[in-house]
């Protein structure tokens, strides 16, 4: 079962991998307008059809993809540089100094689900910086409560206690002690991390607040693609089902990880 | 208990300042975003007066919260209409889509869950549980159009999208209920085979009982505590997730009204429905871990 899981996974990673440098390669950038090719349905000429403006569906999705992965990359790595520093600090320390963090972060945790980010996104304004700004300040909120949880469990554990013994300084045990312990926790939840995000971009983008036109971005061609459901039912379907395998494929890819990591008893190893 | 109780508070304070804040994040002049350049001086210093934007922060948040307390939620720029009459419909709707999706969520998740839990290892289990991984996955802005299409386009059993006919509530609900229902199935499915590893099921079988007595009377009881929290959890998100698929399907609740208020950047609107929906989501986690307290008698000392 797993050796399936992993080369689908693979494979459909792989093959949009490709598929964009392809598409780079070509030159495709998909904002070419050609009015005779409105809404057409799927040709030789177009691989998936074309939009309302005539723009190839195919060389958009491509550069959705590009922009989606860009988006969800940084914003994981700065969301996961602060998520960790502050869980960290918070999980060190304990006392006054973690009660305060940790209620800051629960206000965060009391917005359900997107809606912090769609308001963060709304009074910003659109664009894909501010997107990427809204996404930050919502998303280190779950690395921050995962890593302190991790961290106060590890912090009396004998190896760190030995080397606080022998003198070592907060910074030393919390980087070479406590932090690659944290490693294989956080890999998954970074992987699992830059799918919501791709979600999150491409519903920020639907409701008209990310990537804007005449930039190709999942969201914003899901939006166009039901004002024109009944006309070019192709259109909405093709993008959904690219959307849905890159998120399967990563979600998939983030289960691979955590069983093969096997988090629950390397963390057991830790204490012996 | 106290704790939790000053626990509840202090979020909820810390909603009430996040939310307050939201409108000073704009950048630039609020009232220039909201009026748009061509606005006459005067009129952008009535409405900088009206939001009570002159004040210092701490007097406009006390100003802010006074308001609140008296159920005077400020009123929309573009139409003028008090902000509180505006949710009156608005939220009961929303409230009535989440309910419903809650009740598709719970039909389908329960069942699948307690089927792939007695069939664990074998290959229906393994069907139900990839199954509910890829629904789980799928965003609410595919599978509304794609339900649209099949069941409203292809087929005309239901309304495409508004609110005039009592049938149209079902496409959306059932946009908002699959999602749920995945989760709901694989929480049911992990924790009823946790429940079947404990020690009162041997007794429970020792005893004679029938596997369906046991199951139901003794497994299901216990597992189901665990997905009372979920259930509470899942609805404020519900709230949450109602804002794509109100938009999908016009239908006139909290979510879609959130979204028009950004197009028209009408931000004490905008405001007003982060608020609300926060708020709901807090009190109903709150009321959750309450009840979840009260129907576990192992959680009433801790």
């Amino acid at each position: 079962m797993a050796n399936i899981i992993k080369t689908t996974v693979l494979g459909i990673l792989l093959f949009w991998l490709l598929a964009v440098i392809a598409g780079r390669a070509l030159g495709l950038h998909g904002n070419e307008v050609d009015l005779h090719q409105v809404l057409a349905n799927p040709s030789w000429q177009h691989w998936f059809g074309a939009d309302d403006l005539g723009r190839d569906i195919l060389a958009r999705i491509l550069r959705g993809v590009e922009v989606s992965f860009l988006v969800a990359l940084g914003v994981t790595t700065v969301t996961m540089t602060v998520g960790v520093t502050i869980g960290l600090l918070a999980g060190f320390y304990g006392g006054k100094l973690d009660k305060v963090l940790m209620q800051i972060t629960d206000v965060f945790l009391a917005f359900p689900g997107i809606l912090l980010a769609i308001a963060f996104a709304a009074v910003l304004g659109p664009g894909v910086f501010n997107l990427m700004i809204a996404l930050c300040l919502t998303g280190w909120v779950s690395y921050a409560r995962l890593t302190r949880a991790q961290t106060l469990s590890l912090r009396n554990r004998q190896h760190v206690l030995a080397s606080e013994s022998l003198g070592a300084k907060p910074l030393r045990l919390m980087r070479y002690h406590i932090f690659p312990l944290l490693l294989s926790v956080l890999i998954v939840e970074a992987t699992y991390s830059v799918a919501s995000i791709m979600i999150a971009e491409a519903s920020l983008s639907f409701l008209g607040l990310g990537i804007q036109a005449p930039n190709a971005s999942w969201g914003a061609m899901l939006r166009d693609a039901v004002r024109y459901m009944l006309v070019a039912p192709h259109y909405v379907l093709l993008v959904g089902a690219s959307l849905m395998s890159l998120i399967l494929a990563i979600n998939l890819g983030g289960d691979y990880l955590r069983d093969k990591l096997d988090i629950a008893s390397s963390m057991n190893e830790a204490t012996s | 208990m106290i704790s939790r109780l000053f626990g509840f508070f202090t979020v909820i304070f810390g909603v009430l300042v996040l939310t307050f804040l939201l409108i000073h994040l704009v950048p630039g002049d609020p009232v220039e975003v909201m009026l748009g350049e061509s606005a006459s001086m005067a009129d952008r210093e009535a409405l900088r007066e009206q939001l009570g934007l002159n004040q210092p922060l701490i007097t406009q948040f006390g100003t802010y919260l006074n308001k609140l307390a008296h159920g005077d939620l400020g009123q929309s720029i573009q139409t003028k209409t008090p902000i509180a009459e505006l949710f009156r419909t608005r939220y009961p709707a929303s409230i009535q889509l989440a309910l419903l999706s809650m009740l598709i969520g719970l039909l389908v998740g329960v069942p699948l869950g307690v089927y792939a839990a007695l069939n664990a290892g074998h290959w229906q289990d393994v069907v139900v549980t990839v199954v509910s991984v890829r629904l789980s996955a799928m965003p609410v802005f595919w599978l509304g159009p794609i339900l649209m299409l099949v069941f409203a386009v292809c087929l005309g059993w239901l309304p495409v999208s508004g609110m005039d006919e009592p049938a149209a509530i079902i496409l959306p609900a059932l946009t908002l209920g699959f999602g749920l229902s995945a989760i709901l199935t694989r929480m049911t499915r992990t924790s009823l085979l946790e429940v079947l590893n404990e020690d009162f099921i041997r007794t429970a079988r020792a005893k004679g009982l029938s596997e369906r007595t046991v199951i139901v009377r003794h497994a299901l009881r216990a597992a189901l505590l665990p997905i009372v929290t979920i259930v509470g959890l899942q609805m404020g998100s519900l709230l949450a997730g109602t804002v794509i698929t109100e938009t999908i399907f016009s239908w006139d609740g909290i979510g879609r009204l959130l979204v028009e208020s950004i197009e028209k950047r009408d931000y004490p609107v905008t405001q007003a429905c982060v608020l609300a929906v926060a708020l709901s989501y807090v009190v109903i986690n709150f009321l959750t871990d309450i009840a979840y307290r009260l129907v576990d008698p192992r959680m009433r000392h801790a």
